[in-house]
């Protein structure tokens, strides 16, 4: 059923992915965030990572809750479905279209304010589900769209524009996701398209829930010196433990992982994700090790980033429930029950 | 009074001892030898060792509302007994344990008390205390068939089928029967003088709840996601779906499932999964009650104003707040039809019975795909838990789903470009596209002001346009929803409106005012908004009774706000203790409002 996305507009001299489509093929409309938001920068690298992965445009769903960080689905891959929902429930109706339909890819865009406050409840029991998805949380710290208030990521100590500073522990989305069993973790910096765009591409890609929390500073509220959320702070105490690369399936994996310090995990479509420890100490594969590690890290003040946590082993909702391949939405309805003879017949213990 | 299928037995016992399974027994038994039964269970929210009830009435001539009196009274219970033995009937029969004596001051002289010694009967013929217990509510399901009159063959039937795989539980409850038809029939005069015999007015016929009906029909509409929170009086109805789907949908070879059920965190959760696979393409739907409405009220609006098809069923029990779990009322009938912030409003479907849940639940899916709205079927707790009777179930086999305007992958190839909410049919209800078909389908789904193109706005002019095609949208609703069932009497002046499971109370009580000389005529709403026959309908009348089973009126108020009916004309007749509405009420309150001075 499905069609194969033509360019849009021939770009010519522009790189080709392996549909034949250029990057521009994945913008969206123009953003209207304000200038220098973190969001931005974000929206930039997962139309890079689309892109590069070369997944069809309208085989992408694109879906958020209510916030700055919520509106920028708008802003990439114009040729996706999106689904702008209500504040903090984007992970439920996601559910249910994965539900529906296990053939497209997702990605969630959400905000902590989306993910940790209103929306918690969601964002954990999509964990749990193992919901095949790419779950991005665009985290500046507070709420951009309401005007900067606090939200629950925002770390103690953290100074607002005007007040007092916040003194309630923060809710960190990475552990979080961890003590929850989330399948990839991944934190970076809006400011780190390096190190971005293959985490996201691995997420993408990843099957189970890819949690991608991302330091994304609000400059119009919460980019203050005092704040720990802002692009000052925020790569000063930036501590990369993890490097990764996402090589595609049939591509030649290079030497380069010969290198005793290269992890290569191969992932259900074939392609590998290699890992390279910048800190020895570092275990992505160990939930106790990360959980330990984090801690500790985040104790001493540092915002830890890279893949922190890996595990291609676990079953994904539609797996645990043993459902059939094909999408639920390509069934005929006409072969979904019975018919007529057998209601007649079931009817018997109704006598 | 001598009477033949014209009884109604009540069984008073505590919930967790199994006597749900001796009170299907007999009412079965009765329902075997064609005669017209129905049963309603009255219980706690709670899960062992509260009291509960169980009404069989036996209904020759087929109604099938509560009746609000009781002929037979088994009073298995002794924390309810007092209760219990008021209740009857002058002239009735009260049957109790009388392994224990009685105190002599709960008596009434006025009805006949049979003692039947269950406890030690099944004390002495049945070893360790749980199947002493349950023995002994089979015996009493003895002691009634004798005093009844039913016939054992027919239990010994139902025993053999229930039990096919276990022989010996077959002996061990015809054992339970024997005792206590045995001791009845040595010891009272059998049978009473209200009896039940043969007829074959059953011969087409089943007896269902509400949910399980709509349960099975959501499996055969072809659902695919089921989303839900569990909440009594709806939680059954997931239950069914479950079963009918583990029968119907595992693939024999692979094992897999062709559904998928997601028990969700909470309601919010619920009606967004139910969202995110209707937008996806999938008949989708969410069992709740008041409560998971109010959670859900925000996604409601949503799927309203971003044109979601939406299947919900609300199985209504008594409010306000968590009120009484397990007792029923129509209580939801405003917070539904306008669930949400802004201007909303959306289709109701009212079944009066099982089989309307059924017909019901079906039409929702192609009411809500060829809408592109939410649908509400509005059952309760009556309609959804208890046991009717109705004629059975059947499929048409010409049956087409309609799944709305969704354009297909080669007509989105053909169109120049695809905008989403553009009134093309001049009917308010615009194209779909569905994700993963088509590039040129692509749109973003948003609740924030949106243009007829689908574009985010802030424009005064563009927001208006959508909201009006909506009220355009509303118009074809009415027109293509199940109509009303209208009855006429000779006499038309007066008339009665009703929804739902009033129907029962309605319909009785119609003819019991007919045999003193006061003909109404009946009008019973199947839909919101409301079909232009009931508007004529209201113009036709001087007086029209509205009943209904919540304390505000609210179908009343409905009918005021939708077609601006005369409210001078429209007059409430309520019903909202929590118990099922009887045709006794309806009859006396109409009769009141008559010697009032009020037109017949
Ligand atoms: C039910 C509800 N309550 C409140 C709001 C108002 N609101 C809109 S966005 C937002 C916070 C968004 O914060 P966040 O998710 O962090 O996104 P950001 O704008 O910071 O990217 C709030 C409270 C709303 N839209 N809905
Ligand atoms: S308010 Fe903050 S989060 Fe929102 S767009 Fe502006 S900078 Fe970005
Ligand atoms: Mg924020």
């Amino acid at each position: 059923m499905s069609f194969i996305a033509k360019p849009n507009v021939s770009h010519p001299g522009m790189p080709k992915n392996s549909l034949g489509l250029s990057q521009r093929d994945y913008e969206g409309t123009v953003s209207t965030l304000c200038a220098g938001c973190g969001h931005d920068s974000v929206t930039a690298a997962i139309i890079q990572a689309v892109f590069e992965l070369g997944i069809e445009p309208h085989m992408l769903a694109k879906m958020s809750g209510i916030g700055c960080s919520s509106k920028t689905p708008a802003y990439f891959v114009s040729q996706a479905h999106g689904f702008n929902s209500v504040h903090g429930r984007m992970p439920s109706v996601t559910t249910g279209a994965n539900a529906a339909n296990r053939d497209l890819t997702y990605i969630g865009v959400s905000g902590d304010g989306d993910s940790l406050s209103i929306g918690v409840g969601q964002f954990v029991h999509a964990i749990r589900r193992n919901l095949n998805m790419c779950y991005v949380i665009e985290n500046n710290g507070v709420y951009g769209l309401t005007k900067g208030q606090f939200s629950a990521s925002a770390d103690i100590g953290s100074k607002p524009k005007k007040g007092q500073p916040n003194l309630q522990e923060p809710i960190d989305a990475v552990s979080t996701a961890l003590s929850l069993g989330a399948t990839y973790i991944a934190r970076s910096f809006s400011g780190d398209k390096e190190q971005l765009v293959p985490l996201l591409k691995g997420a993408l890609m990843h099957r189970g829930f890819a949690l991608v929390d991302i330091v994304s500073p609000c400059v119009t509220f919460n980019d203050h010196e005092g704040s720990t959320k802002s692009y000052a702070h925020t790569r000063q105490f930036y501590h990369n433990v993890i490097n990764m690369d996402y090589i595609p399936p049939r591509e030649e994996i290079k030497a380069a992982y010969d290198d005793g310090e290269a992890m290569p995990i191969e992932m259900h479509d074939g392609s590998t994700i290699v890992l390279r420890k910048i800190d020895r100490e570092y275990e992505p594969t160990s939930r106790a090790a990360s959980f330990k590690y984090l801690r500790e890290r985040f104790n001493a003040g540092e915002i830890t980033t890279g893949l922190l946590y890996l595990d291609e082993s676990r079953a994904e909702m539609h797996e645990l429930m043993g459902n059939v391949d094909t999408p639920l939405t390509q069934l005929p309805l006409d072969e979904l029950h019975p018919g007529k003879e057998e209601l007649k017949k079931l009817q018997s213990r109704y006598r | 009074m001598a009477t033949v299928n014209d009884v109604v037995i009540k069984i008073a016992t505590v919930n967790g001892t199994g006597s749900a399974s001796a009170n299907g027994l007999l009412r079965k038994s009765i329902f075997r030898m064609g005669v017209p039964v129905v049963g309603k269970n009255y219980f706690p929210s709670n899960i062992q060792g509260l009291p509960t009830w169980y009404e069989i009435r036996v209904t020759g001539n087929g109604y099938q509302s509560r009746s609000n009196r009781v002929d037979v009274m088994v009073a298995m219970n002794a924390q309810t007994y007092a209760k219990d033995l008021a209740e009857v009937e002058p002239g009735g029969w009260l049957i109790y344990d009388s392994t224990w004596p009685r105190s002599t001051l709960l008596d009434r002289d006025d009805i006949t008390v049979i003692g039947i010694p269950f406890s030690r009967l099944c004390n002495e013929n049945f070893q360790g205390a749980r199947a002493r217990i349950l023995m002994k509510n089979i015996a009493y399901v003895g002691a009634v068939a004798a005093l009844l009159d039913i016939d054992l063959d027919v239990i010994t039937a139902l025993l053999e089928e229930t039990f096919a795989a276990k022989a010996h539980l077959i002996d061990s409850n015809m054992q339970a029967i024997r005792l206590g038809y045995d001791y009845a029939s040595e010891n009272a005069t059998c049978p009473l003088p209200m009896k039940v015999e043969a007829m074959d007015a059953t011969a087409d016929s089943i007896i269902i709840d509400g949910n399980t009906a709509a349960g099975l029909a959501c499996m055969y509409a072809g659902a695919t996601v089921g989303a839900w929170y569990p909440i009594t009086p709806s939680t059954s109805l997931m239950d069914s779906f479950r079963d009918f789907c583990a029968k119907y949908r595992v693939d024999p070879e692979t094992g897999k499932r062709t559904y998928c059920i997601i028990q969700a965190e909470d309601e919010l959760a619920a009606i967004g999964m139910v969202l995110g696979a209707a937008w996806n393409g999938a008949r989708s739907f969410t069992p709740t009650s008041g409560p998971g409405i109010s959670l859900m009220s925000e996604f409601i609006g949503f799927a309203y104003y971003a044109e979601i098809p939406t299947v919900i069923f609300n199985v209504q029990r008594t409010g306000p707040s968590t009120g009484m779990p397990t007792r029923t009322q129509q209580c939801d009938l405003l917070s539904c039809a306008y669930a949400s912030h802004g201007d909303t409003k959306h289709v109701l479907l009212f079944p009066a019975d099982p089989g309307e849940c059924f017909t019901m639940a079906l039409d929702a899916f192609d009411k809500a795909e060829r809408l592109q709205t939410p649908v509400m079927v509005m059952s309760d707790l009556d309609i959804g838990m208890n046991d009717w009777m109705i004629p059975e179930l059947e499929w048409d086999e010409n049956y087409v789903p309609d799944r709305g305007k969704v354009l297909s992958a080669e007509q989105l190839e053909e169109i120049e470009k695809f905008h989403r909410y553009l009134d093309v049919d001049g009917d308010g209800i615009p194209y779909r596209s569905l994700p993963g078909v088509h590039p040129k389908g692509s749109y973003f789904t948003r609740g924030s002001g949106h243009t007829k193109f689908g574009a985010y706005t802030e424009d005064s002019d563009a927001y208006q346009d959508v909201i009006d095609r909506l009220l355009v949208k509303w118009e074809t609703a009415r027109a293509i929803l199940p109509k009303p069932a209208i009855r006429y009497s000779k006499f038309n002046t007066a008339a009665i409106i009703s929804i739902g499971s009033s129907d029962g109370a309605c319909i009785e009580a119609l003819d019991r005012l007919e045999q003193q000389n006061v003909g109404l005529n009946y009008c019973r709403i199947r839909a919101f908004p409301f079909a232009d026959e009931v508007a004529e309908f209201i113009e036709q009348h001087e007086v029209v009774y509205v009943v209904e089973q919540n304390r505000d009126g609210q179908l009343r108020t409905l009918l005021i706000n939708d077609i601006d009916a005369d409210q001078t004309k429209l007059v409430s007749l309520l019903h909202y203790n929590g118990m099922p509405i009887n045709a006794g009420f309806v009859v006396e309150s109409v009769l009141k409002e008559i010697a009032k001075g009020r037109a017949a």
